[in-house]
């Protein structure tokens, strides 16, 4: 067969594509596990950053038994259910997609009950929609479920120096010590203010100058993930007293 | 078809030579000073700008284009006697992908956080103008070791300015190297700053810029003639 003829590049482009897509299956698969495994990592390195726990890859496992004392999944209700997924396993884009599906009945939502130098913090998992693609991040909240203890952020692909701003420290820091509840103990959630917070205001953040998008991003994604956390606080606070 | 005269495959030449002959170790040499892709050549200067922040990203970066670079010569050199030449494009590109896929992948699985780092500039090798240089001016028309080897200089020579860069960029830009603080906290006491300009991309340019003057100026070589 001439090294030029149409059936010969026929075949020939057919078996390197067959190679090439069995040799990249392969590796996929023999690599995966050690992927996924990264992943899980940065995810508990995440939600100890939300109360301030530094960790390097190699302890985050260890460190996230020691802090994370119970994993919550509760319904769209408040109501704790038993879940055949752990909180920290639950996928909060799929449980997204369900409420905008019909079907937010069946929405789960994780919390994480945190016990750290022997006080009592919430960590509430929460995801939106940045300007280039999704934000997400986690809410520490103190033991009275109203002010806010620490926060970590992190995004897909929001602009460097812009969007991008909300991973980075100055911006998080602002949100230590805000509240979430006014003071007839209605939720208000923390806003990101674009031409900056009212000093004072303790439900108001700074916001990124220059990303609006990504600004009202995190306002909407705090504002409506908190909100289906309200009802299991009060109960809770209603049992205590 | 009149075009099979063209298409025949380069004559190589019969005789034997040992595995570092002196042409062979030329091979990698040369890409590191006379014939470098960066400052010489001018090609992959994208992602020597993005990637050169930092030290750790750089190494990283330059091994994966290294691995790249010779596997990619290795696999289409053993491959040239059977590539159509209509569709030799496409399969040097088909081949690039593969390894580049595969490098990621290897990336993401042992060194996760640099992985991040470089985020779509593994993605881009693919399009790193050295590697299908190497391939349509090299490989195609070489035996696989020389191939290989000239996959490897290349990759080092690429390699070489991305951490010179690299290095001056995060000693200036960080006050580091590799993470590690080399600038003492005593200067940043008496009023020493990092400079910002240096962790933004216009100054790798400045600085690969400055490796051209430095090099030309030490190899007359280079010096076009005019």
């Amino acid at each position: 067969m001439k090294i030029n003829s149409n059936r010969y590049i026929f075949i020939f482009s057919t078996a390197m594509v067959v190679i090439v897509a069995v040799l990249l299956s392969l590796a996929a698969i023999g690599l995966g596990p050690l992927q996924t495994k990264n992943v899980r990592i940065e995810k508990m390195q995440n939600i100890l950053g939300s109360i301030g726990v530094v960790s390097k890859p190699s302890e985050a496992e260890s460190l996230f038994t020691k802090y994370i004392t119970e994993q919550v999944v509760l319904n769209n209700k408040g109501v704790p259910v038993i879940s055949d997924v752990t909180a920290f396993d639950i996928d909060l884009k799929k449980e997204m997609d369900k409420a905008k599906t019909g079907q937010a009945d069946k929405q789960l939502f994780p919390l994480f009950v945190c016990n750290k130098e022997n006080k009592l913090y919430y960590i509430i998992p929460v995801r939106g929609k940045g300007l280039w693609g999704p934000i997400w991040g986690y809410i520490a909240l103190e033991e009275d479920h109203n002010t806010i203890y620490g926060v970590s952020f992190g995004h897909k692909g929001e602009t460097p120096g812009l969007g991008a701003e909300i991973e980075k420290e100055a911006f998080q820091k602002q949100f230590i010590g805000k509240e979430i509840l006014d003071e007839s103990g209605n939720f208000v959630s923390v806003k990101v203010k674009k031409g900056g917070a009212t000093p004072g205001n303790p439900h108001e953040v700074d916001a990124v100058s220059g990303a609006t998008v990504t600004s009202g991003g995190v306002s909407e994604m705090l504002q409506r993930t908190l909100a289906s956390y309200i009802p299991y606080f009060q109960n809770i606070e209603k049992k205590e007293n | 078809m009149s075009t099979e005269t063209i298409n025949a495959p380069v004559k190589e030449k019969k005789e034997r030579q040992s595995l570092f002959s002196i042409k062979n170790r030329k091979l990698v040499t040369d890409p590191l000073n006379d014939n470098n892709p960066i400052t010489v050549q001018v090609l992959g200067i994208c992602s020597a700008l993005a990637v050169t922040v930092k030290v750790k990203p750089s190494i990283v970066m330059a091994l994966s284009v290294m691995a790249v670079c010779a596997f990619s010569n290795l696999v289409i050199s053993l491959m040239r006697n059977v590539i159509p030449n209509r569709i030799r494009i496409i399969v040097q590109l088909t081949v690039v992908a593969s390894l580049v896929i595969l490098v990621d992948q290897v990336l993401k699985a042992y060194v996760y956080d640099v992985s991040k780092q470089l985020s779509v500039f593994v993605g881009l090798i693919i399009t790193n103008c050295i590697i299908m240089g190497r391939l349509e001016a090299f490989a195609m028309g070489s035996k696989p070791w020389p191939a290989f080897l000239d996959g490897i200089g290349n990759g080092l020579g690429y390699g070489a300015i991305l951490v010179i860069v690299s290095i001056i960029r995060e000693l200036f830009g960080s006050g580091a190297i590799l993470g590690y603080r080399i600038i003492p906290e005593s200067f940043y006491k008496h009023g020493y700053a990092n400079n910002g300009l240096a962790i933004l991309p216009p100054m790798a340019l400045i600085i690969v810029g400055i490796i051209i003057w430095v090099q030309r100026s030490r190899n007359r070589k280079l010096i076009e003639s005019n």
